[in-house]
């Protein structure tokens, strides 16, 4: 039975692969139809230019009415051109073409960058005056001129307000439930494979003699894998230097590399060795993605590292590092949130945190009321976004109206 | 019209060639050659991101905002006059932060540099929890269920009908949904939920190695028409 499930698992696999590339091979663009220049169309009409709503200041909305020739009369425009300048009197010449776009369109946001020295720069507080040209085969229409508008910024995006909500819904769970794992409340965590076994993988390299290496991925410090990353990396040091035994710790950030100093120092420390602490078990190789790879799978080769621990952020470098490990015989543990990559530590990995997982794992590792807290928040807040999506699927089998995209392409509130 | 490559482009490219076997070695066993190219790699990297840093970071988003730069303007060499300027002088506020991570190299004054490191890592969960709560939650909610039309009567993949395939997501996500859920054991209909949720993430997994997998032997061939380009040059 399991071999049948596996058999059907594969088919399917293969299946959605082959869909996959067929569905990126029938997206490739169709050849450009020959261009012929025929007459001028019509200009389009009604030229409205306006700040741009919930932007840093620097963003322009400019709407128009659409051409008598798009899509009837004679049907000749095929897109529209959109010029920009800070004098209405300058010559054609000094007009700066911001955007184009398609037949049927009648609004362009012109998104400027905010430092000066940029080509695309838009000042803010500035009297800005725009240009609509109908654009036919080789031909353009009479111009449509407006303005002045100036772009200013806004305190609050208001199309934010959903992220807004759940944050709060979350922020409220998670103080909820550190309360409660302060005053001692059991708050059960399920078992997780992956974790169960670091200290199992520990204790082989301990027994074998052999270093572990831990290696945080290519993220910044910023990333939330990567914060995910240094809870464990506190605990597996800590444990590390309680069997006394070795680690190496490769970084491809400097700034991750300083704060993975720190974790493995404080766990040294908390298990009353901080004299076994190597600085340069903690080391930078280089922030570039692959010349990383090189290093760290030349380490792997040579010092045959009992465990290879990988938690964090990772990219095309999971299955280089983690293939390498296997040639090395190394138990491997890998866990991180880029549903890429997962695959690849499926496959080559002996435990994988999946996504998620990840998050959990500090959690579970430390036990800690703040990081227990915030994981019973998480599982709530998935509870609460499993009713909304049965509830707006319910409503929309038996209203039969669309009242699944209004929520989430307009401020609705 | 047949082009002949320059000598200084057969060298280099020959070059190239030299180091792409020297880390396609790798694939027998480690070895001088291959640590080489690892080193040179590494060093090589290392050196560029620095300068990189220098261009792209330091000098547009501090250099420049506490100082003038002028051109020479004969030869045009960079930065041949500078002088500071004073109207955006809270950019030395960033500046005593990196400069604060230098006392790292001082055991007296290592506590320093924890400041701007928590700062930083501050500032990084701050912007990043709202948008990973806009990636991660609302738009995965949006899109598992803004595209279902459970329409019976169109043809989906395999032919067979949307609204099975559309029943499918729906199952698929709200048990791999379940898979994730840590405060309850994986035990009785739950767990057997769960086990469909597991089974939903591996065709996933299944489908996204394949589909990388293929990506990856066109890097490979990219790497073999270069073997074969520098062949064609030589002979």
């Amino acid at each position: 039975m399991k071999y049948i499930i596996l058999l059907f698992l594969t088919c399917l696999s293969l299946c959605l692969s082959q869909a996959l590339l067929a569905q990126t091979a029938s997206s490739d663009p169709p050849a450009e139809a020959a261009l012929v220049p025929s007459e001028p169309p019509a200009p389009p009409s009604n030229v409205r230019v306006s700040d741009l709503a919930n932007d840093d200041g620097h963003g322009i909305r400019v709407t128009w009415d659409l051409s008598p020739d798009d899509g009837a009369g004679r049907s000749s425009v095929i897109s529209y051109d959109i010029y920009r300048t800070l004098n209405p009197n300058d010559p054609d010449s000094l007009w700066k073409k911001v955007g184009t776009v398609v037949l049927g369109v009648r609004t362009y946001a012109d998104r400027g960058e905010r430092e000066p020295g940029s080509g695309s720069y838009l000042p803010k507080h500035t009297n800005l005056y725009y240009r609509v040209y109908a654009v036919g085969a080789g031909v353009r229409s009479a111009v449509a001129t407006a303005g002045p508008a100036q772009a200013t910024d806004d305190w609050f995006n208001t199309m934010k307000v959903p992220e807004l909500i759940f944050c709060l819904v979350f922020l409220v769970l998670t103080v909820r439930f550190i309360n409660m794992a302060k005053k001692g409340i059991d708050l059960y965590v399920r078992p997780l494979a992956g974790i169960e076994a670091i200290d199992e993988a520990i204790g082989r390299a301990t027994e074998m003699g052999k270093p572990i290496l831990y290696v945080l991925g290519i993220g910044t410090a910023g990333d939330i894998a990567t914060i995910a990353s240094f809870t464990v990396l506190g605990r597996v040091a800590r444990k590390v230097a309680e069997y006394q035994t070795s680690m190496i710790v490769p970084c491809c950030d400097p700034v991750v590399m300083t704060i993975a100093q720190e974790t493995v120092k404080t766990g040294y420390a908390d298990a009353g060795r901080p004299d076994a602490y190597k600085e340069d078990s903690v080391y930078y190789v280089t922030s570039q993605q692959f010349p990383f790879v090189a290093a760290v799978n030349g380490t792997i080769l040579r010092e045959k590292p009992a465990t290879n621990i990988y938690l964090g952020y990772f990219a095309a470098e999971s299955l280089l590092l983690a293939e390498t490990g296997v040639l090395a015989g190394s138990i491997q543990i890998a866990g991180t949130d880029q549903v890429s990559q997962l695959p690849f530590f499926v496959v080559a990995c002996d435990y994988t945190l999946l996504g998620e997982e990840l998050y959990a794992a500090s959690a579970y590792l430390g036990r800690e009321p703040l990081l227990l807290g915030t994981l019973k928040a998480q599982d709530y807040l998935k509870a609460i976004v499993l009713v909304c999506m049965v509830a707006l699927l319910a409503l929309r089998m038996i209203t039969g109206a669309d009242v699944i995209s209004k929520p989430f392409d307009a401020p609705w509130w | 019209m047949e082009q002949t490559a320059s000598m200084a482009t057969q060298i280099w490219t020959t070059v190239g060639i030299l180091l792409t076997f020297c880390l396609f070695s790798f694939l027998y066993k480690d070895n001088p050659f291959y640590k080489f190219a690892e080193h040179l790699v590494v060093g090589v990297s290392v050196g560029y991101w620095a300068i990189l840093l220098y261009y792209n970071g330091i000098n547009p988003n501090l250099f420049s905002h506490l100082f003038v730069f002028t051109n020479d303007p004969t030869t045009g060499a960079e930065f041949n006059t500078w002088k500071p300027k004073f109207d955006e002088l809270y950019y030395l506020i960033p500046a005593l932060l990196g400069i604060a991570m230098w006392t790292r190299f001082s055991r007296k004054y290592a506590w320093i540099s924890r400041y701007p490191l928590a700062l930083y890592l501050g500032i990084s969960s701050g912007i990043a929890i709202p948008v990973t709560m806009k990636n991660n939650v609302l738009t995965q909610l949006r899109g598992t269920v803004v595209g279902l039309g459970f329409d019976w009567s169109t043809s989906g993949f395999l032919g067979v009908p949307q609204s099975i395939w559309d029943i499918i997501v729906i199952l698929g996500t709200i048990s791999s949904l379940i898979y994730f859920f840590f405060s309850k054991e994986h035990k009785g209909a739950w767990g057997g939920a769960a086990r469909l949720g597991i089974y939903t993430l591996m065709i996933g997994f299944g489908a996204t190695f394949g589909y990388t997998v293929m990506a990856r032997i066109s890097l490979l061939i990219n790497r073999i028409q270069f073997i074969r380009d520098w062949w064609n040059m030589i002979s």
